[in-house]
Order: structure tokens, then sequence, then C-alpha cells
């Protein structure tokens, strides 16, 4: 050991969670697997600690559109890449679990026929290719992550390798999703066309229309939520966030210091585009219902202003972002449906004018304030 | 061939009986086993003909303009080239070219007797070994000063390399050595966007030195440093001397009055002079380009 080199001390690494983070989490962790079941299905209707189904549903709904908000975080807030087109990622995850659904049905359809009941009346005989696998469970739960994660892989390989960057690419992925749209409003695509996919009787046999049903999946939405902000503080915290972040500030520095920052780049982009599929795939059951208004651009638009809002590169903000924006979102709509998109726009430009560090950037500015 | 070089070829050659048992080292002059002390390694610079570098004939124009014209140059190893001239004499675009960063329209760049660069990317030719330090100082700046250099540590640079990344004791120790030659260790945990510019510009040096580099590519290192850092710059790049081979960049003649031993001088893209710097500063036709026409 050499004495004068040791007087530097190196920065030990980071912990996967600070002890309050820990904290936090397990909090997060009780409230979802215990708190809201107890709330919603123990806990008499007339009670004021009762918990609505209605409410189950929204915060259902909401923890989907956080896993959207983290995964944004990981490709725009860390790596520097606005896609503009995550819709897509997140409805493919939603068709692939729809047409699940849709098997499940069986015979109970308006037409009493094995088919779902857009291809009897489109006088289709037989499933089509794509349908394939519609009828198992285990393949679905493949496809839910293979196919946003091989759409993403092969625009992303292009969009890169063709250094591709900027708002240009941004530009790229909304045209992207908007062109899904337009191919998935077609009835002969067989994905139902304008209409979708709706009135699912059951998963996995099971009724989906109960209180126990839609507690599960509340649990499981919140389960993966949890999981994968884990997932993602360990990306960020490994020393591959920290190249995404280098990437971010200084790419052609990462090339020089001998880095391929294709590999990255695909990597997380990948990575960010499953877990909108899982997202996706977790909310259509929850919702009743997947059409292909789910890829228009507003709503890809909308997840990065969850991610802005809350605080890019900071984790936890997007999901915060996401609660207030949606949050906000249902009170809006219900209270004064005319002024929800003025205040979107509002928000927006607020945000980006005076809260560049979104929500969590105010926070800290006011602990830092208040030492 | 110097006294090392030939002891690295036998270094070679013993890893390499080491590695294929059958073979012996005692061949018949002249017979086909003869030259294998003379390894061409993958991925290994090859500096037995006494040259790291070497340009040959090399031209870009961009949309008609010449910015390089025929140049050719090359560069031993262990050796520290200045390397002037003025505005617009293809400096910068020479540096592209060795970094895989511009191809050139004709011409050969060879790293050491074996590797051709013109056929690897920019990432994979800094894995060689040749380190680049900009001309405006681009380090990470979000990041810490320790994270920067950890980041341009030499190590396997995949992705899931990176995710499973654990810095050991004598990367830590090396870290450590770093951080003390760029005098940056009161600085460790501080995200580097907050340093001074002369400062940024030494941990871009720290960072270069943390690939351990074979070649380094300096484009004016000590430009807004105070007089103080520019010295002590000078005395790092006369330390690394001989260990790795250096190219620098620069307008500051004191600077490089302390530093150089041979000075090549660019114009329109092609070496118009080379010597020292005395004798380059008393050349006639570099004089002409310097004062003006």
């Amino acid at each position: 050991m050499n004495t004068t080199l040791n007087a530097v001390s190196l920065p030990a690494p980071a912990p996967l969670l600070g002890r309050k983070g820990w904290a936090a989490f397990l909090l997060a962790l009780i409230a979802v697997c215990a708190v809201a079941p107890v709330l919603n299905l123990w806990v008499p209707p007339g009670s004021i600690l009762h918990l609505s189904d209605y409410g189950v549903g929204l915060l259902g709904r909401i923890m989907c559109y956080a896993i959207c908000a983290l995964a944004m975080d990981l490709i725009w807030g860390y790596t520097g890449i606005l896609s503009l087109g995550h819709g897509l990622f997140f409805a493919l995850g939603g068709y692939a679990m729809g047409m699940y659904l849709m098997r499940q049905i069986g015979l109970d359809g308006n037409y009493k026929s094995n088919l779902p009941d857009f291809m009897v009346f489109l006088d289709w005989k037989t499933l089509p290719w794509h349908w394939t696998f519609s009828d198992s469970f285990v393949a679905t739960l493949l496809l839910i992550i293979a196919v946003p994660g091989l759409v993403a892989f092969v625009f992303g390989y292009f969009a890169f390798r063709s250094r591709i960057k900027g708002v240009y690419f941004s530009i790229i992925t909304q045209a992207m999703t908007f062109a899904a749209m337009l191919l998935f409003f077609r009835n002969e695509t067989g994905f139902g066309g304008n209409n979708g996919f709706t009135d699912f009787k059951r998963i996995l046999d099971i009724p989906i229309a109960t209180p126990q049903m839609r507690m599960t999946l509340f649990v499981l939405t919140g389960l993966t939520l949890l999981g994968f902000f884990l997932l993602a503080r360990w990306l960020i915290n490994s020393k591959f966030g920290r190249v995404l972040q280098a990437v971010r500030d200084a790419e052609t520095r990462v090339m020089f210091s001998g880095y391929n920052p294709i590999g990255y780049k695909l990597t997380i982009w990948t990575i960010s585009a499953m877990m909108c599929g899982v997202a996706g795939a977790l909310y259509v059951p929850q919702v009743g219902i997947i059409n292909p208004s789910e890829m228009s651009p507003a709503n890809s638009i909308e997840m990065a202003i969850w991610a802005a809002v809350g605080g890019r590169a900071t984790l936890i903000g997007p999901i915060l972002g996401a609660f207030i924006v949606s949050g906000a979102k249902s009170w809006l709509t219900v209270a004064y449906p005319e002024f929800w998109l003025y205040f979107l726009g509002a928000l927006f430009i607020g945000v980006t004018l005076f809260l560049p560090d979104g929500v969590v950037g105010l926070v800290k500015k006011l602990k830092g304030g208040a030492k | 061939m110097t006294p090392e070089l030939m002891e690295q070829n036998a270094r070679h050659a013993e890893r390499y009986l080491a590695a294929h048992p059958g073979k012996s080292g005692n061949t018949e002059s002249g017979g086909r086993e003869a030259a294998f002390s003379r390894l061409a390694i993958p991925g290994e610079v090859d500096t037995t003909h006494g040259r790291i570098l070497y340009l040959e004939e090399v031209n870009v124009s961009f949309d008609g303009f010449k910015a390089i014209n025929n140049l050719s140059l090359d560069i031993a190893p262990g050796e520290l080239r200045c390397i002037i001239g003025p505005n617009g004499a293809g400096k910068t675009t020479m540096m592209d070219i060795i970094t895989g960063k511009t191809r050139p329209d004709s011409g050969q760049v060879f790293f050491g007797s074996t590797i051709d660069l013109l056929r690897f990317k920019e990432a994979e030719i800094a894995q060689m070994g040749i380190g680049r330090k900009f001309q405006k100082p681009t380090v990470f700046e979000q990041l810490t000063v320790f994270e920067n250099l950890e980041l341009a540590l030499k190590t396997n640079k995949a992705v899931t390399a990176s995710m499973l990344f654990k810095l050991d004791s004598t990367q830590s120790d090396r870290l450590a050595e770093v951080i003390h030659t760029i005098h940056l260790a009161d600085s460790v945990s501080r995200q580097a966007g907050y340093l001074s510019h002369g400062q940024k510009q030494w941990l871009e040096i720290g960072m270069l030195l943390m690939q351990d580099p074979k070649l380094l590519l300096l484009d004016e290192p000590v430009a807004g440093m105070t007089d103080e850092e520019t010295e002590r710059t000078a005395e790092l790049f006369l330390s690394l001397k001989g260990k790795h081979s250096l190219m620098v960049v620069e307008h500051d003649m004191s600077f490089i009055n302390t530093i150089s031993d041979i000075v090549t001088v660019l114009c329109d893209g092609s070496v118009l002079a080379q010597g020292t710097l005395a004798q380059v500063q008393s050349d006639e036709r570099v004089i002409e380009v310097y004062l003006g026409r």
C-alpha cells in the first residue's frame, strides 16, 4: 500500500437504496399488498376508510402509467433520448394481453362462436396466423415482453446505427406510433379495427369483473411497479447507468473512451419498451378495453409530461409525476371537463419554465434552502 | 529497434511458446518457423519497425475544399511530437482521421505495422490504445470527477460487463494515482461541471491516462490554463514521454519550446517543415505562412 496515494479517499459504491429509501419502499409495499386490499374488500362501503372500487381502478391505472413514466425516465431522463412513441410499446403489450382475453371469452360472445365477435362480423372462418399463441397464457406472457422488445430493438438498431439523434429521433418515434395506429385501425389486420378488443369475461378461466380479481390485478400492478423501480435503480447505480448519463452529456467522449454507444442505447431503449409493454398488459384487464387510440401521439407525449413534471433522471420523480398529472386529469375531466387541456398545456409550460428539474427538483431546492 | 522492443518481442515469444507447447524456439534458419519470434498478435500494436503511427498520402476534402492534402507523417514509439500550423492547416482533421471520426478519401493510416486504422470505428480505435483530448474540454459534466475517471478506466467495455462492473483494488490504486497526477485529489466527489476550465482540461487528460493509451492525441491541451497549470502540464507530458507516444497540437510557443523534440509544421493539409523548434522557426516558408504573405 502506498501511503501518499491513499490520501485520496475514493467514494464507496452507492447502495441500491439508502435507509430512508428502503423504509419508503417497505411502506409502499405494505400499502399495495395489505392496506389497499383491506380497505377495499373488508372495510364496509359506508365507512370513511373504505376504498371504493372506482378508487382501486383509478390507482391501478395510474400505477400502469407510473411504470411507463419510469421507463420514460430511463431513456429520456438518463440517456437523453426523448421518445415520443412509447405509447406504441404500451399498446403492443396491451394488445398481446387483449388477444388472450378475447380468446378467454370462448363461446360467450354475442355470436356464440369460438372466434372473437369482430372476426365473425367480418365473416372470417379461422383465426389469423398472428393469433396462433393467443390461447396460451404462458405464451401471452412471453409475447407481452417479446413483441414490444423486438419492435423496439429493430427500430432502435437502425435509428442508432444511423446516428439519428435529438429532435429527429423524437419525430421518427412519433411517426412510428402514428403509423402503427393507422395499421391497427384497419379491420383486415385482425386487431378488431377501431373498436379494438373489449367485453372481456375471464382471465385464467376466472371471471374478470369481480372485486377480488380487480384487487389481484391492482396488487400485481403495484408489485410490478415496485419491482421495476428496483430494477431501474440497479441499472442506474451500475457503471452501465453512468455510461448512459455519459452518453447524454457527451456522446463523442464516450466513443473515444472506448465504449460503443449503440449497444448501450439499444439495451436501455429495449428495456424501456419492454417495461411499457408490461404496463400495457396490466392496464388492459383493469380498464376492460384496448383500441388503437392508445397509440395516438398524444398518449406518448403525455408520458413525457409525467416524466418532466416529476423530475427527469430521478426515477422517483416520474412516478410521482404520473400520479400528480393523472390524478389531476381524472379530477379535472370530471369537475371541469373543458379545462383539462388548458391545464395540461399550462402545466407543461410552467414546468419547463420554472421547474426544469420537476417536482423532485423543487423539493430538493426547498430542503436546501431550509438548511 | 530499441532494446526494450527486442525484450518485448522476446517476451512475446516466451508467451507464445508457453501457449503452444508443440513448437520449439530453435528452428532451422530460414524455415517456416523462423519468424515466430516476431508475432503479429491480434489487437496488439507491432512497433518493431520503430514507428507507432504512419500516415501515408492521406487526402480528405470537404465539399471540394482539400482539408488534408497528400499528408504523410509518422511517429516513433515513446516520442513526443508537437504539431503546429496556422488555423485551417488540418490539425484537427488529422486527429479526426486517426481516431476514426472522419474517413479519408484516399491514403493509408496504420497503427504500428499491422493495424489498419481505417477499418475500425471510434470505440474500437480507442480500445486499441489511442486516446484523444478534444480542443474544447469534453468531460461528463453531470458525473463526479471519480465517476469520470472510472468510466475511462481501461477494462471490458461491453454492456453486460458494465452492468456487473466492480472496481477492484488495483484499479482503485490506479485511479487514486491518476487523481494525484492531475491534482484533483480535493475534488474527487465534485461534479465535473463545476470545475474550472483548466481543471476540466486536467480531468480530460486524466481520463486519457486511465485508458492507458499507447498513443495520446492532444488538441490544444493548455488552452485556457493559467501559467502555473501550463507548467505542470509540461512536466506531466515530459514524464509521459517514453512510456507513451504523444502528439500535441498547440499554439502556445513557449509551451512547445519546453516540451518539444521534433516539431512538425502543417500548412494547407500537408507537412510544410519538420525539425527542432529553432530549425522550423528559422525556416523561410514557415515564417511566411505565420507572418502572412
